[in-house]
């Protein structure tokens, strides 16, 4: 159980490292064109958040209450509405004023 | 030494606002003397401010609802009296005392008045319906009250110390910003949203987990009552969408104390942000309000028709598809920001569809109704002059949602007579059935049917009479919030939304009168079996009022309406074998001195008291650690107390008529 | 008492954690909506600099990588904690959660640091739009995080006074759950915030 649970944090902190390391030496080199750069940084900040929901908050499918799981997709889901919806509206308006 | 705090904040530049001073003044020393006359206070303190019973804490949320309503209402009628007679300048109130009024009616309204009593509500009915104990967290129940009074305190003392906002109830940026409002109106209204804020945020998640953790054993999510399941939509809502408000008012405190630049005209603000956000928390919460009012329409009109509900299964859909589609509908609030066509349309036809599941349950209520034997008890009453009279205010709003349309009407008085149309009939009536409903439960016995129709038909028709002629006037083309006016053929109109308020003032006073007869008449109608209205759900299966530990032998649930179901199979008050010991949660000062020091702190804050900030903050904080180390909150009922209490249920029972 | 009335009693306490455990999930669901929100605030507010700094002249890449590495760092010896809890071992508790508070201090430091920095450049929160929002959201976090400190202080207390009892290891398990929790906050952060801002 110790074993396992130790095994557990060392993996979850060695792929956060490296899901940091990776954006972070994108922007110090400037290896990338900017896009990809934002694309790379999006995708690894994604995965590293669903590597802490895993390897520290401990979530799965089996042992996590099912209610815990469905507050989390929930949430999930109205950030997306809220932060989306705030970006369509104020960016539009921005267009429609500014330029 | 006490920051923007002098002499200069007594409302003595105004007889009218001096006297409002007076009356709030008055009336808490009105009330501290007769508590002490009654030597009450002992009492109060041990029995009811230290309480962590779910039914006392609903108890006294609907008690501050009952108080804020009057005040609520006492601004309502002085807008329409000023309004009524202000035709060139012919009123009573300065500007700058009307728009207090207008600003702190919405705010009382809506935070003060209608939170407190759907929290009350809930608190006091949804333990009982779901069979068990007490909610999943007893003392941060206490602390949710005591931070909502804390709230309310604030908005009260602002007619008593310095001046409320005159930013209306949605304060918008920038004329709501530290350069156009200097003093403290708007910091009071901040910081009393701020602080009773965090309160509906806790409520919101302790309703859901005890909901969805403390249910009897055999009651699936699909055997809760209705009004159980609005309860777990709107809490989800709370917990949710109260982040959202949080964010509106803390930017803007930071605005007006920090300098910062987040809604200002220049520095790189965005006023138009503020709009939105408050929005992502404005319409959830109109659902918030309106989904228990529809648990207890859907409550009421079963028992009063001595049917089962028509349609349950729809009606659940329609309340989990409203929680959800209220998060996508927020720009209709805000259509004439400027938005471009594809994005008003989006929200336009979203607004739409939300009427759909909401149509959905109109036809349950109905059906329900249809070929039953109807008891038209005030409940009842206030149920179907809901449900005719909301129809009307939903049409409206679909009206609304057209942008096209809402450009004409926006900011009318149009808009004013929609939503009073969706929160009177829908919210306050669904509120006011409840109370009437579930009275009996909370005190043993019945509230007068009598007055409680005189209440009903004064608030219907003056309801009708204050708000139909707002809607010709919208269309003729008055703006709301309007001290003074010019055009004389709009005061014929205001006259009768006058009169309105007076035939709703004579609803109100229905209710007091109410409140007194029923009182006095106590031993006649008093409820001896806990069951007075045939009732078909777990409350109404424990006495009146229920024992703090709400039932000796937690009930197993086989039925959508097990108290009925029981009835039938004369399971209904059978005595178990036996008592086991009971578990209950220990009274705690701890939540009505948090809430008292927030609102120190809030006061503080606001005033720039800054000693006296870190002071109370302190006291917050250390109450919260001692409160929170405390492992042994809990003392046990033993078997033979317990005993006692049902043998003394049962001896009642048997002598009932 | 009857085997019967214990097994009940521990019953209820198990029901009583799985409560607690769920309410305190919701909460931070709250916390998260509360940062989307400021984080949405923040994009929208970027170009809102009102001629004055914006990120690209503000931040420092290594200041921003060396807090992420504190973080990091704590999040991993406060599951050590955790596990010593499951293994009874107190001063493993108390020693790893002395790490964690080690750590997070640190971080606390980068980032007082950094403001007073920006602050004494004349780009404080009163500056633009832009820099009250990067101050609101950044600083909301750091707020967070003391309060997480704070925490650690005070149930570190309660470890080597009460010990390691049911009641102080679910505070110990809730704890745990804001601290990582803080983490992936602050990977929002770094990754809309700072990076993006030094492209």
């Amino acid at each position: 159980m110790e074993q396992h649970g130790l095994r557990n944090y060392l993996i979850g902190f060695v792929l956060a490292v490296v899901l940091s390391v990776i954006p972070f030496w994108l922007v110090a080199t400037h290896a990338l064109p900017p896009q990809r750069t934002l694309l790379i940084i999006g995708i690894a900040a994604v995965l590293q958040v669903l590597v802490h929901l895993r390897f520290f908050l401990h979530l799965n499918f089996t042992t996590t209450p099912k209610e815990n799981l469905l507050a989390l997709v929930f949430t999930a889901l109205l950030i997306f509405i809220m932060v989306g919806g705030s970006f369509w509206i104020m960016f539009d308006l921005h267009q429609r004023m500014m330029t | 030494m006490f920051g923007k705090l002098t002499i200069e904040a007594l409302p003595l530049y105004s007889a009218i606002a001096a006297g409002g001073a007076a009356v709030t003044v008055g009336g808490a020393l009105l009330v501290a003397i007769v508590l002490t006359w009654l030597k009450a206070w002992k009492y109060l303190w041990t029995d009811w401010l230290t309480s962590v019973d779910h039914k006392r804490i609903g108890i006294m949320y609907i008690v501050l609802a009952l108080i804020m309503l009057l005040r609520g209402f006492v601004d309502a009628i002085m807008m329409r009296a000023q309004q009524a007679m202000a035709l060139n300048a012919g009123g009573y109130l300065p500007p700058e005392h009307f728009d207090q009024i207008f600003s702190s009616h919405g705010t009382i309204m809506i935070f003060f008045m209608a939170m407190p009593f759907m929290t009350g509500l809930i608190n006091l009915i949804m333990p009982l319906q779901i069979g068990t104990r007490d909610v999943a967290f007893p003392w941060l129940n206490a602390v949710s009250l005591w931070l909502s009074a804390a709230g309310a305190a604030l908005v009260m003392v602002s007619l008593v110390i310095g001046k409320f906002s005159t930013a209306g109830w949605t304060g918008y940026p920038p004329y709501s910003g530290i350069e156009y409002n200097p003093g403290v109106g708007v910091d009071y209204w901040i910081w009393a949203i701020l602080i009773s804020g965090v309160g509906s945020t806790m409520s919101g998640i302790n309703f859901v987990v005890t909901i969805l953790k403390r249910r009897a054993p055999g009651m699936t999510l699909m055997r809760m009552t209705p009004f159980t399941w609005t309860a777990l939509c709107a809490s989800v809502l709370m917990a949710f969408a109260f982040p959202a408000i949080t964010v509106a008012c803390g930017l803007l405190a930071l605005d007006r104390l920090a300098g910062m630049h987040f809604f200002t005209n220049a520095h790189g603000g965005n006023m138009m942000n503020y709009a939105n956000l408050f929005w992502i928390w404005g319409h959830p919460e109109v659902y918030i309000l309106i989904l228990p009012a529809f648990g207890i329409f859907s409550e009421v009109v079963a028992t009063f028709s001595r049917k089962r509900l028509f349609g349950y299964e729809s009606l659940v859909y329609a309340t989990a598809a409203i929680a959800i589609l209220s998060f996508t509908v927020w720009l209709h609030h805000f259509f004439t920001m400027g938005s471009s066509a594809n994005v008003n349309a989006f929200f336009g036809v979203t607004t739409m569809i939300i009427a759909v599941p909401t149509g959905v349950k109109v036809f349950n209520w109905l059906l329900t109704m249809y070929r039953g034997r109807i008891d038209f008890h005030p409940s009842m009453m206030w149920s179907i002059g809901f449900i005719v009279t909301f129809v009307i205010g939903g049409m409206t709003g679909v009206l609304l949602a057209i942008p096209p349309a809402d450009f004409l009407m926006h900011n009318t008085t149009f808009l004013v007579a929609h939503f009073h149309n969706m929160i009177i009939p829908g919210v306050l009536f669904g509120y006011l059935a409840g109370y009437m409903f579930w009275f009996p439960k909370a005190f043993g016995f019945e509230l007068n049917r009598g007055w409680g129709l005189a209440s009903f038909w004064c608030w219907l028709i003056g309801f009708y009479l204050a708000f139909m002629p707002l809607y010709l006037l919208g269309l003729k083309g008055m703006p709301r919030r309007m001290e003074t006016y010019n055009d004389p053929t709009w005061q014929p109109y205001l006259m009768v939304a006058a009169l309105g308020a007076v035939v709703v003032l004579c609803g109100i006073a229905s209710m007091v009168i109410q409140i007194y007869v029923s009182i006095r008449d106590r031993k006649l109608t008093e409820d001896r079996t806990g069951d007075p209205f045939d009732g078909r759900t777990l409350e109404w299966s424990t006495s009146s009022p229920p024992p703090p530990y709400n039932f000796a032998v937690i009930p197993t649930v086989g039925d959508r309406e097990p108290f009925l179901e029981a009835k039938k199979n004369g399971t209904a008050y059978r005595r178990p074998a036996s008592y086991a010991p009971i578990r209950i949660p220990s009274n705690t000062p701890a939540g009505v001195i948090l809430g008292g020091f927030a609102f120190v702190l809030g006061f503080a804050i606001v005033w720039h008291i800054w000693w006296l900030v870190i002071v109370s903050a302190i006291v917050m904080f250390i109450t919260v650690i001692a409160r929170s180390s405390d492992d042994n909150a809990e003392f046990t009922l033993s078997a033979g107390e317990v005993k006692r209490m049902e043998d003394e249920r049962f001896r009642q029972l048997g002598s009932r008529a | 008492m009857s085997v019967v009335h214990m097994s009940e009693h521990e019953r209820e306490e198990a029901e009583t954690r799985e409560q607690r455990a769920l309410g305190f999930w919701l909460y931070l669901m709250g916390d998260a909506v509360i940062f989307a929100l400021l984080f949405a605030t923040y994009a929208i507010m970027i170009p809102g600099t009102a001629g004055g700094p914006t990120g690209k002249d503000l931040f420092d890449l290594n200041n921003a990588a060396l807090e992420t590495v504190l973080l990091l760092v704590s999040s991993t010896t406060f599951g050590f904690a955790s596990l010593s809890v499951r293994t009874g071992n107190r001063s493993a508790v108390i020693g790893w959660l002395a790490v964690t508070f080690l750590l997070g201090a640190g971080f606390v430091f980068l980032e007082v640091r950094e403001f007073a920095g920006m602050i004494a450049k004349g780009a404080g929160p009163d500056r633009s739009g832009f820099l009250s929002a990067f101050f609101t959201l950044v600083g909301t976090h750091g707020v967070h995080v003391t309060m997480g400190l704070l925490w650690i202080l005070i149930l570190s207390a309660q470890v080597a006074l009460k010990g390691l009892t049911a009641p102080v290891a679910s505070r110990l398990y809730r704890l745990g759950l804001f601290w990582h929790f803080l983490d992936i906050a602050w990977v929002g952060i770094f990754s809309i915030v700072y990076l993006p801002g030094l492209l």
